[in-house]
C-alpha cells in the first residue's frame, strides 16, 4: 500500500477500513541468505538496503524485543555531517544525502527536518579548530558556515550573550543538519524492507552463533536455530555481549548516555544548538518538547538509566546557555547504552569468522548514521567488500594505528 | 459563587485571582482548580490535537486537561496543572493552546477534521514535494503543536540545592505514609517524610472516612503535633520525590515559595538529594476512568476527584451530577455528594445486581454511552440492555478503579506485575534496592489495610537496618471496600477518549492494532498515548485493556509500560538553577589577577582560569597595538607574564628519576641536579599528550610542569602510573600548581632585572646557564625557585615564589625594571612569541599529533619502556608524514589564517588532495608580516615551496611560502647569552 | 552512586573520576618480545561485561587514591572497593590478573 495525502483522505472518508499492517509477523524460516541480528535503526536500514539496492531478499531481521527498542528509540534525533576527518566525513555526508531523500524513497514520512545546527564557539583556539573542521566539511561538499557572534545572536537571540561564564564568540553552522523523527525512521525502513520480502521477526533473541571450521552456519535463537549463509550483527549497545557469543572481544566499553525531553511548548528553538563548553545540546521536536542532553555518565553501564549528577550538570548547562528555559519543566529522562569505542568512531567490517559481519561502535552518534550505516553494511554483506566511505572503519585500525579519533582524546571511551 | 458546606478551606481568607483576565475570588486552601470550580468556570483548556473543550479532570498531579500558563512576565510558567497550583492572592492564569478566545478556539476546526488526523496520519503524508516539509508543513505543525509558551526571559528567581541523609525516607504522607513515619520515628530512626501536597493526609483529606469514630483530620492533627516533637523526623511538605537513583539516592523538589505571590529574596524551589538507607513508597493510587463516547467534556471527571472537591474544597462543578462506576468506590462518591446537598441524578454501575448504598437512582448493569454539551456537560446517555435514555446532569464522576502509583518502583527499569484481584499493576519484585511499597501504592488501598501496611513496612525496613520498631496502636478505620469489576470501556462507534491530553481514542488503538502496532511501546509511539505531560497516569492501563481485548490476550500478556523519572515534571531551573550566568563554572584567578585588573588588563578564559590577554595602554585603540608592543618589549627589553596556570607537580623519592623515565618519552634520569630538560609525554596509544619542563632540584627531587589545559589530567595520569603501574617504586607526588606563583621574566634585559631581586646567587651565563634551575632566596629572604627556560626564544627565566607573594613579586619586578623597560604581557603576546619561536602549544598538541609530526620524533627513546613509546612506532603512526612547518605569505601584506587547509599549488582541492592545515597564526612584529605554523605532508622537505591555503568556509585563498617553524633565532643563540 | 572507599568510608561517586577496566593495572612490558600485540590488547580490547566489573576510579576530589571497585554494570550495585595500589602490589606478588581478584 502506497502512503499519500490522497490515501489518508480516502481512508478518512471511508472509516479507516483499508489500512493494512505496516509489516507482517512471519514465523522464522529454517534458513536465510542473510540474517541481520538487531531490529533497530541500523539493522532495519541494512535489511532495507539489501532488498532495495542489492537485490537480496531472503533476509531475516531478528529482534529480541520490539522493533526500535534500542538506541534508535532512546536518542535525541540529531542528523548532521559536520566531521573533521576524511574517514568519517565522507560517510556522514553520504548519510546526509540519504536522509535528504529518505521519505521519497521509503514512502514514509520520517520528518527529516533540515533546520540547521550551530556549534557555539567560546575561545579563539576553538574558532581555529572549527575553521579547520568547517573547511573539511566544505571540501567534502557538506557545506558549512562560520558565524560571528552577531550572526549567532541574530539567529538565536535568547542565548546568554551578556552574562556568560563562557562568552559566545561565534559558531560553526551546518544548515543541512537538523533532526528526524526517530520512530518514523524505524518504521519507514521496517515497512520498506517488509514490502520487499524481508522477514522481520520480533521477540526473537539470538543466544549464540553456530560456527564450524571458522565459518558461521546460523544462529541459535529463543525461537530455535535459524540457518544463514551470512550473519550481520547490528546491535549497538549490546555489541560486546553478542560478539562474545562468537568468541570476540571488541575495542569498546558500554556507557550510559542520558537524554531529556521537556513538556510541550510553543516554538522556542529553531534548530539544534550545541554548547560544548557547558556539555549541553538542545533542539525542539515538532510536538513542542525541548529535547536535550549532555555528557555520558562516564562509567561502564548496561542499565539504560543514569544518575543525578549528570542530570543536574545538563540542566546547569542549559540554564547557563539559555536562562529562559528555566520555567520549562523536564517531562521525561532516560538512558541509552552506547558502544563507546576506543577512538570514538564506528566499526563496519568483516570479522575473522567467515560469514560473520559486524556493525557497531556508534558511540553517541549512531542515529545520524542510520541510512549510510545500513547502506554500507548491506554493501559489505552483499559484495564482501567495504563501501569506499567505510574503508577506514575497520576493526584492525586500532592495532595498526590508523585511528579515527575526531577529538584526539585517545583510547579512553568516556572522553570521546 | 457556589460553595458547599465544610471543607478544609479558610473562609476567612479571601484571595483574588484572574483567569484569562477575568477577576475571581477564592479562599486560602484552594487550588486554582477548586477556585475555578467554585466560580462556576468549567472550561479551562483545549486538548492537544483536536482542540476540544476541556475542563478539570482530576484533583491531583495526574491532571491531563487543566493546564494553564501561570503568572506573567519572566515568571510565566506554561503547562501548570491547575489542580496542584495553590491559590495565592494575585494569582494570574491564562488558558493555553488556543487561537482566539478559549470558548471560540479557531483551531477547534481540527475536531471537524479528526477523521484525517487518525493515529500516525502524519507518517503517511506531507511528503510531496520534498522542499515543502521545512517550508510549509512543518512550520504549520510546529505552530499548532506545543502547549503553553515560555516568556523567553531569564528566570528571575533563586534556586537552591540540599543534601539529606536518613535511615528511612517515607514517600507520601497519606494513611500508609503517616503510619510508616510514625512507626519509624518512634523507633528513633532518622526519618524524612515527603509529600507533594501542602498538608499531610493524602487521600484522607478528600474523604469522610472516620478514624476512631472521628474525622480523620483529628488523627492527622494529633500526629502532626507528635511529629513536631520528634527531632529525628523531618516532615517535608510541598516536596515531590521525583526519581530513584543508585544506592538509595532520591531526587526531590521542594516547592518552597510557589504558593506565595513572589518568593521575594528567598528561594523558589530547592532540589534535594536524599540518601536513604531504606524508603517506603506510600504514594497512593490514581483513579482511572472508563472511556465512552464523548467522555472528554468539561464536567466529566474522575469520581474520586468529584468527591475530593466536595469534601476538601467544598465545591461541586454542578448542582446535579451523575456517577458512572464499575466498583463500590463510585457509590461512596454518590453518598458523600448527597451528604453535601448535591443532587445525584443517578449512579450508573456496569455491574448487574448491585444495590444502591444511599438514596439515589441506580442504573445497574448499565453504561454511560454518550454525552452532550458544547462547552460543558449538559446530558448523558445511559444504555442498559440495549435501551438508551438521556438524563440531564452538569457533571459526571467516572470511577474505573484505582491504579497503584508504582512509578518509582519502575525507575530502575523494574516491571510492575498484574494483580488479578486488584485488577491493577502492582510493584514487581525487581524494583530499586531498598524501596518498599506500602498501602494503596502496593495495591492495599483499603484504609485499615493501608494504615497497617505502612506501619508494618516501616518496621520491616528498620529491621533490615538492625533497628527494632514497635508497631503503633493504629486508629480503627471505617471500611472502604473497592468491590471492583473488570469493565474497561464502553464499546461504540463514536470517539471515546483514552488519553485526554493527547487526544488518543479507542479508535486510534483499534487502528494501531490493525496496522500491527501491537507491542505496547509501538502503540504508545504510533498513537502518542501516554506521551503527554501526565505521562498517561490516567490512560495507560485502560489503553492496555483495549489492546488486550483486540488481541484476545490478557492485559499482562499484552504488556506493561514502565515509568521513567520524573514522577511529575520538574522545572529546569531547579535542576540547574543553582549556578547560573557567570557562576556556571568556577573561576580560578592567578596570584597577579588583581594587579593585572588594576592595570586595565583584558582577561580571557583559559580552561577554568582567567588570564590577562593583553594590557592596553593609553592611546591604544586596537588590541593588535597592545600585543605588538608587548611582543617587541620582550624581544628588546624585558617582559613579565604570570604563568602560574601551568601545571606543577613535585616528584620526590629515591626512584623519582626512574619513575619519570617511564612517564616521559625522553630520558630524564641522566639530567643533572640543578638542570632543566624539556619533557614530552605520550599517551599509551602512542600519540603526543603533553609537554613541559622537568627540573631536577635534588637527586631525589624533581619539579615538572604541564600545559595549563592538561594540568589535572596529567597529574591524574601520574598518580595512575605511581599507584597502579609501578607501585613498587619509591616515589611521591603532589600537585603544587596553586602553591607557587610563577612569573616569566623574558627578554634581553631579564638577567639585569633578576639580578636586582635575587639575594646572593650568581646569575651570570656561566654561573646560571640556559636550562639551569635553583632554589634560592630573593627580595631579602623570600624562598624562590628560579628556572632559566624560555618559551619566547629570548634570554628568559621563570621565577616561582609561594603563591601569596606572587602579587608583591610582580609589583617589585615592575618597579625595579622600570628603567629596563619592564612590560607586562598577556596570553596574546605569549602566543605570538611562541609561534615566532616555533614552539608547539594546544593547537599543535591537539591529541592527533605524533612526536614526529611535532619534529620531536628523535626524543622518543627506544632504549627504555616509557608510556606510549612502543605504540608510537605502529604502522599508522610511523606512516604519518605530516610535519610542523612555518608559513609566511608570499606577499608581505598577505593573510595567514589558522584552520585553512593546505594544497599544492595548482592541485584540485578535495579531502583527498589535502596536504595539511594551518594550526596557529599571528601577526609577527619581528617578521613584519603574518606568520603561521602548520602540519604539512612531507613538510620537512618542502621549505621554499609555495602552497595554497584554502579557506572556502570564508571564501578565502592565500598563497603561502613554506619556511622553518623557527622564525626567530633558529640557532638558539639568544637563549644562551 | 556511593563508592565505599576503603579508607574514607562511603563517598559520593561525584568525587571520583572513572578510568575503566582494572585490567589496565596489568601493563605489559614494553621491551618484551612480541610486546606490540600485548599492548594493542592492553590499550584497546575490553571484556566489557554485563555483570560484575572490576574497574578503576580515581578519588580526584578526595585523597587521590586510585581504587579498584567491583560493580555490577547491569544493576550498578557495588560489591567492594580496594586500593588499586594494594591490588597492583598483590598482583606482582601472586601473578593474579587484576581484573579477576576477589571482591571484598
Amino acid at each position: 500500500m502506497r502512503f499519500s495525502g490522497f490515501r489518508v483522505f480516502k481512508e478518512a472518508v471511508t472509516g479507516h477500513k483499508g489500512w493494512k499492517p505496516l509489516w507482517r509477523t512471519p514465523d522464522p524460516q529454517p534458513e536465510y541468505d542473510i540474517i541481520i541480528v538487531g531490529g533497530g535503526g541500523h539493522g532495519l536500514s541494512t535489511a532495507y538496503h539489501l532488498a532495495a539496492k542489492f537485490g537480496v531478499t531472503r533476509v531475516a531481521v531478528l529482534e529480541k524485543g520490539w522493533l526500535g527498542s534500542g538506541n534508535i528509540g532512546r536518542n535525541t534525533t540529531i542528523i548532521r555531517s559536520n566531521y573533521l576527518l576524511p574517514g568519517n566525513e565522507h560517510f556522514y555526508e553520504l548519510s546526509m544525502k540519504l536522509w535528504e531523500n529518505l521519505e521519497q524513497e521509503t514512502n514514509f514520512n520520517s520528518m527529516v527536518s533540515q533546520r540547521g545546527i550551530i556549534n557555539l564557539i567560546h575561545t579563539d583556539g576553538q574558532r581555529d579548530a572549527y575553521r579547520r573542521r568547517g573547511n573539511a566539511m566544505m571540501l567534502a561538499g557538506a557545506g558549512a558556515q562560520l558565524l560571528s557572534r552577531d550572526e549567532v545572536r541574530e539567529m538565536v537571540p535568547f542565548l546568554n550573550f551578556d552574562n556568560a561564564r563562557f562568552p559566545i564568540k561565534g559558531g560553526l553552522m551546518q544548515t543541512r543538519a537538523g533532526t528526524a523523527r526517530h520512530d518514523g525512521v524505524v518504521w519507514g525502513y521496517a515497512r520498506g524492507a517488509d514490502m520487499r520480502g524481508v522477514d522481520i521477526i520480533q521477540n526473537c533473541e539470538v543466544t549464540g552463533f553456530r560456527i564450524e571450521n571458522g565459518k558461521v552456519l546460523g544462529v541459535e535463537t529463543s525461537r530455535g536455530y535459524i540457518g544463514a549463509k551470512k550473519v550481520g550483527v547490528a546491535v549497538a549497545g549490546s555489541s560486546s555481549r553478542v560478539m562474545a557469543q562468537a568468541g570476540m572481544r571488541l575495542p569498546m566499553e558500554s556507557h550510559v548516555l542520558q537524554a531529556f525531553v521537556s513538556e510541550g511548548l510553543k516554538p522556542t528553538i529553531p534548530g539544534v544548538i550545541t554548547f560544548g563548553a557547558g556539555h549541553f545540546y538542545i533542539s525542539q521536536s515538532d510536538k513542542g518538547g525541548l529535547v536535550f542532553g549532555g555528557d555520558l555518565d562516564g562509567y561502564n553501564s548496561y542499565a539504560q538509566r543514569g544518575n543525578l549528577p549528570v542530570i543536574e550538570d545538563v540542566a546547569e548547562g542549559g540554564m547557563a546557555l539559555m536562562p529562559m528555559i528555566g520555567r520549562a519543566r523536564l517531562l521525561r529522562m532516560w538512558g541509552g547504552i552506547m558502544d563507546m569505542t576506543m577512538d570514538g568512531s564506528p566499526i563496519i567490517d568483516k570479522t575473522d569468522i567467515d560469514g560473520l559481519y559486524f556493525n557497531g561502535g556508534w558511540c553517541y552518534g549512531g542515529f545520524k548514521a542510520t541510512p549510510a550505516s545500513g547502506f554500507c553494511f548491506a554493501h559489505l554483506l552483499a559484495k564482501d567488500e567495504p563501501h569506499e566511505v567505510t574503508r577506514q572503519m575497520r576493526l584492525d585500525r586500532f592495532a595498526r594505528g590508523y585511528l579515527l579519533d575526531e577529538n584526539g582524546r585517545g583510547a579512553q571511551p568516556n572522553l570521546h | 459563587m457556589t460553595r458547599l458546606s465544610g471543607g478544609l478551606i479558610d473562609r476567612d481568607r479571601k484571595l483574588s485571582f484572574t483567569f484569562d483576565g477575568q477577576v475571581y475570588y477564592g479562599h486560602a486552601g484552594d487550588t486554582l482548580a477548586s477556585a475555578l470550580l467554585a466560580n462556576d468556570v468549567r472550561l479551562v483548556g483545549r486538548s492537544f490535537k483536536y482542540h476540544r473543550p476541556r475542563g478539570i479532570f482530576s484533583a491531583g498531579s495526574e491532571e491531563p486537561n487543566a493546564l494553564v500558563e501561570l503568572r506573567s512576565g519572566a515568571r510565566q510558567e506554561p503547562n501548570t496543572r491547575a489542580t496542584v497550583a495553590e491559590l495565592f492572592d494575585g494569582l494570574e492564569a491564562r488558558s493555553q493552546n488556543r487561537m482566539g478566545p478559549l470558548n471560540r478556539d479557531l483551531l477547534a476546526v481540527n475536531d471537524l477534521m479528526s477523521p484525517f488526523f487518525a493515529a500516525g496520519f502524519y507518517y503517511k503524508t506531507f511528503m510531496w514535494p520534498r522542499a515543502f516539509w521545512e517550508k510549509l508543513y512543518e512550520p504549520a505543525i510546529r505552530k499548532a503543536a506545543g502547549l503553553g509558551s515560555l516568556s523567553m526571559q531569564a528566570d528571575p528567581d533563586h534556586y537552591d540545592k540540599g543534601f539529606l541523609h536518613c535511615d528511612l525516607l517515607v514517600i507520601g504522607g497519606g494513611a500508609a505514609g503517616l503510619a510508616a513515619a510514625l512507626t519509624a520515628a518512634r523507633a528513633g530512626a532518622q526519618v524524612v517524610l515527603a509529600d507533594e501536597d501542602s498538608r499531610l493526609g493524602g487521600r484522607l483529606l478528600a474523604e469522610t472516612l472516620q478514624l476512631d469514630d472521628a474525622p480523620a483530620t483529628e488523627w492527622i492533627a494529633a500526629l502532626e503535633a507528635e511529629f513536631a516533637s520528634l527531632p529525628n523526623l523531618r516532615v517535608m511538605r510541598r516536596t515531590t520525590v521525583f526519581g530513584v537513583y543508585d544506592h538509595g539516592v532520591y531526587g526531590a523538589v521542594e516547592r518552597v515559595a510557589d504558593h506565595l505571590t513572589t518568593p521575594g529574596a528567598g528561594v523558589r524551589q530547592t532540589l534535594w538529594r536524599i540518601t536513604a538507607k531504606r524508603a517506603v513508597l506510600a504514594a497512593g493510587a490514581t483513579e482511572r476512568h472508563i472511556p465512552f463516547a464523548n467522555n472528554d467534556r468539561p464536567g466529566i471527571m474522575l469520581a474520586g476527584a468529584l468527591r475530593a472537591y466536595a469534601n476538601r474544597w467544598a465545591v461541586c462543578p454542578a448542582r446535579r451530577v451523575a456517577i458512572f462506576t464499575n466498583n463500590d468506590d463510585g457509590h461512596r462518591t454518590a453518598r458523600d455528594l448527597i451528604a453535601k446537598g448535591v443532587e445525584v441524578a443517578g449512579v450508573i454501575d456496569s455491574r448487574k445486581g448491585v444495590h444502591p448504598q444511599g438514596s439515589y437512582p441506580l442504573f445497574d448493569g448499565a453504561v454511560v454511552s454518550d454525552s452532550r454539551g458544547r462547552l460543558g456537560l449538559t446530558r448523558i446517555e445511559i444504555t442498559r440492555d440495549g435501551d438508551s435514555q438521556w438524563i440531564d446532569c452538569g457533571a459526571l464522576g467516572v470511577a474505573g478503579g484505582w491504579n497503584p502509583n508504582v512509578h518509582l518502583t519502575a525507575h530502575h527499569r523494574g516491571r510492575p506485575i498484574w494483580d488479578p484481584e486488584a485488577l491493577a499493576f502492582v510493584p514487581g519484585a525487581d524494583g530499586p534496592a531498598g524501596l518498599i511499597a506500602a498501602g494503596a501504592a502496593a495495591g492495599r488501598g483499603e484504609l485499615a489495610a493501608a494504615l497497617a501496611d505502612g506501619a508494618t513496612r516501616a518496621a520491616q525496613a528498620l529491621a533490615d537496618l538492625g533497628l527494632a520498631a514497635r508497631l503503633p496502636d493504629l486508629p480503627r478505620a471505617e471500611a472502604s471496600p473497592a468491590g471492583q469489576a473488570a469493565f474497561w470501556h464502553v464499546p461504540g462507534k463514536k470517539r471515546a477518549w483514552v488519553d485526554m491530553q493527547n487526544d488518543v481514542t479507542v479508535k486510534d488503538i483499534v487502528l494501531a492494532h490493525k496496522e500491527n502496532m501491537r507491542p505496547v511501546e509501538h502503540l504508545k509511539r504510533w498513537t502518542t498515548l501516554g506521551m503527554a505531560t501526565d505521562q498517561g497516569k490516567t490512560a495507560n492501563v485502560s489503553a492496555l485493556a483495549v489492546m488486550a481485548e483486540l488481541t484476545g490476550q490478557s492485559i499482562p500478556a499484552t504488556g506493561t509500560t514502565i515509568f521513567r523519572p520524573p514522577y511529575t515534571p520538574v522545572a529546569l531551573s531547579v535542576l540547574g538553577g543553582g549556578d547560573t550566568g557567570r557562576h556556571f563554572r568556577p573561576h580560578r584567578l592567578t596570584p597577579t589577577h588583581h594587579w593585572a585588573e588594576a592595570r586595565g588588563a583584558v582577561f580571557t578564559e583559559v580552561g577554568q582560569w582567567m588570564r590577562a590577554q593583553y594590557f592596553p595602554q593609553a592611546g591604544e585603540t586596537h588590541w593588535r597595538q597592545s600585543v605588538d608592543r608587548e611582543v617587541l618589549a620582550v624581544r628588546v627589553g624585558v617582559g613579565l607574564c604570570d604563568v602560574t596556570t601551568l601545571g606543577k607537580v613535585d616528584v620526590q623519592g629515591a626512584d623519582a628519576a626512574a619513575f619519570l623515565d617511564r612517564l616521559y618519552a625522553n630520558t630524564i634520569s641522566t639530567l643533572k641536579v640543578g638542570r632543566v630538560r624539556y619533557g614530552l609525554m605520550l599517551r599509551e596509544d602512542g600519540f603526543a599528550y603533553d609537554d613541559g619542563t622537568v627540573a631536577r632540584m635534588a637527586e631525589d627531587h624533581f619539579v615538572v610542569t604541564t600545559t595549563t589545559a592538561n594540568a589535572g589530567l596529567v597529574y591524574r595520569q601520574m598518580e595512575f602510573a605511581r599507584q597502579c603501574l609501578w607501585p613498587d617504586l619509591d616515589v611521591q607526588l603532589i600537585s603544587t600548581t596553586d602553591a607557587w606563583a610563577q612569573i616569566a621574566v623574558a627578554g634581553p634585559q631579564s638577567r639585569a632585572l633578576l639580578e636586582r631581586v635575587v639575594d646572593t646567587a650568581d646569575l651570570s651565563n656561566a654561573g646560571f646557564p640556559f636550562m639551569a634551575c635553583a632554589e634560592l632566596s630573593i627580595c631579602n629572604g623570600l624562598r624562590a625557585r628560579l628556572f632559566r627556560i624560555s618559551f619566547s626564544g629570548e634570554l628568559a627565566y621563570e621565577v616561582a615564589v609561594p603563591a601569596r607573594y606572587g602579587h608583591a613579586l610582580m609589583q617589585r619586578l615592575m618597579e625595579l625594571g622600570e628603567d629596563l623597560g619592564a612590560t607586562p604581557y598577556g596570553t596574546e603576546a605569549l602566543g605570538v612569541l611562541r609561534i615566532e619561536k616555533g614552539h608547539a602549544a594546544g593547537n599543535e598538541l591537539n591529541g592527533h599529533s605524533t612526536a614526529a609530526m611535532l619534529g620531536l620524533g628523535r626524543m622518543v627513546s627506544a632504549k627504555k619502556d616509557a608510556i606510549g613509546a612502543l605504540m608510537s612506532r605502529r604502522e599508522g603512526l610511523a606512516a604519518d608524514r605530516r610535519r610542523l612547518v612555518g608559513l609566511v605569505p608570499e606577499t608581505r601584506s598577505g593573510k595567514v589564517t589558522a584552520g585553512a587547509h593546505l594544497f599544492t599549488d595548482g592541485a584540485e582541492q578535495t579531502m583527498e588532495t589535502d596536504q595539511g592545515w594551518i594550526t596557529s597564526a599571528a601577526y609577527s612584529p619581528h617578521v613584519g608580516s603574518m606568520i603561521g605554523l602548520g602540519f604539512l605532508e612531507n613538510g620537512d622537505a618542502r621549505e621554499g615551496e609555495i602552497l595554497i591555503a584554502a579557506n572556502p568556509l570564508e571564501g578565502e585563498s592565500q598563497r603561502l611560502r613554506v619556511v622553518s617553524p623557527h622564525f626567530v633565532d633558529p640557532e638558539g643563540g639568544r637563549l644562551r647569552v | 552512586m556511593l563508592i565505599p572507599h576503603p579508607l574514607l568510608g562511603p563517598r559520593d561517586a561525584q568525587e571520583f573520576t572513572y578510568l575503566g577496566d582494572a585490567m589496565m593495572i596489568d601493563r605489559p612490558d614494553g621491551l618484551a618480545e612480541g610486546a606490540e600485540a600485548a599492548f594493542c590488547d592492553y590499550v584497546f580490547q575490553r571484556d566489557n561485561p554485563a555483570g560484575l566489573h572490576r574497574e578503576l576510579w580515581f578519588h580526584e576530589q578526595g585523597d587521590r587514591s586510585w581504587l579498584v571497585v567491583t560493580r555490577n554494570t547491569v544493576t550498578h550495585e557495588i560489591l567492594g572497593a580496594e586500593l588499586a595500589r594494594d591490588v597492583a602490589l598483590a598482583r606482582r606478588a601472586t601473578d593474579t590478573p587484576a581484573d579477576q581478584g576477589d571482591a571484598q
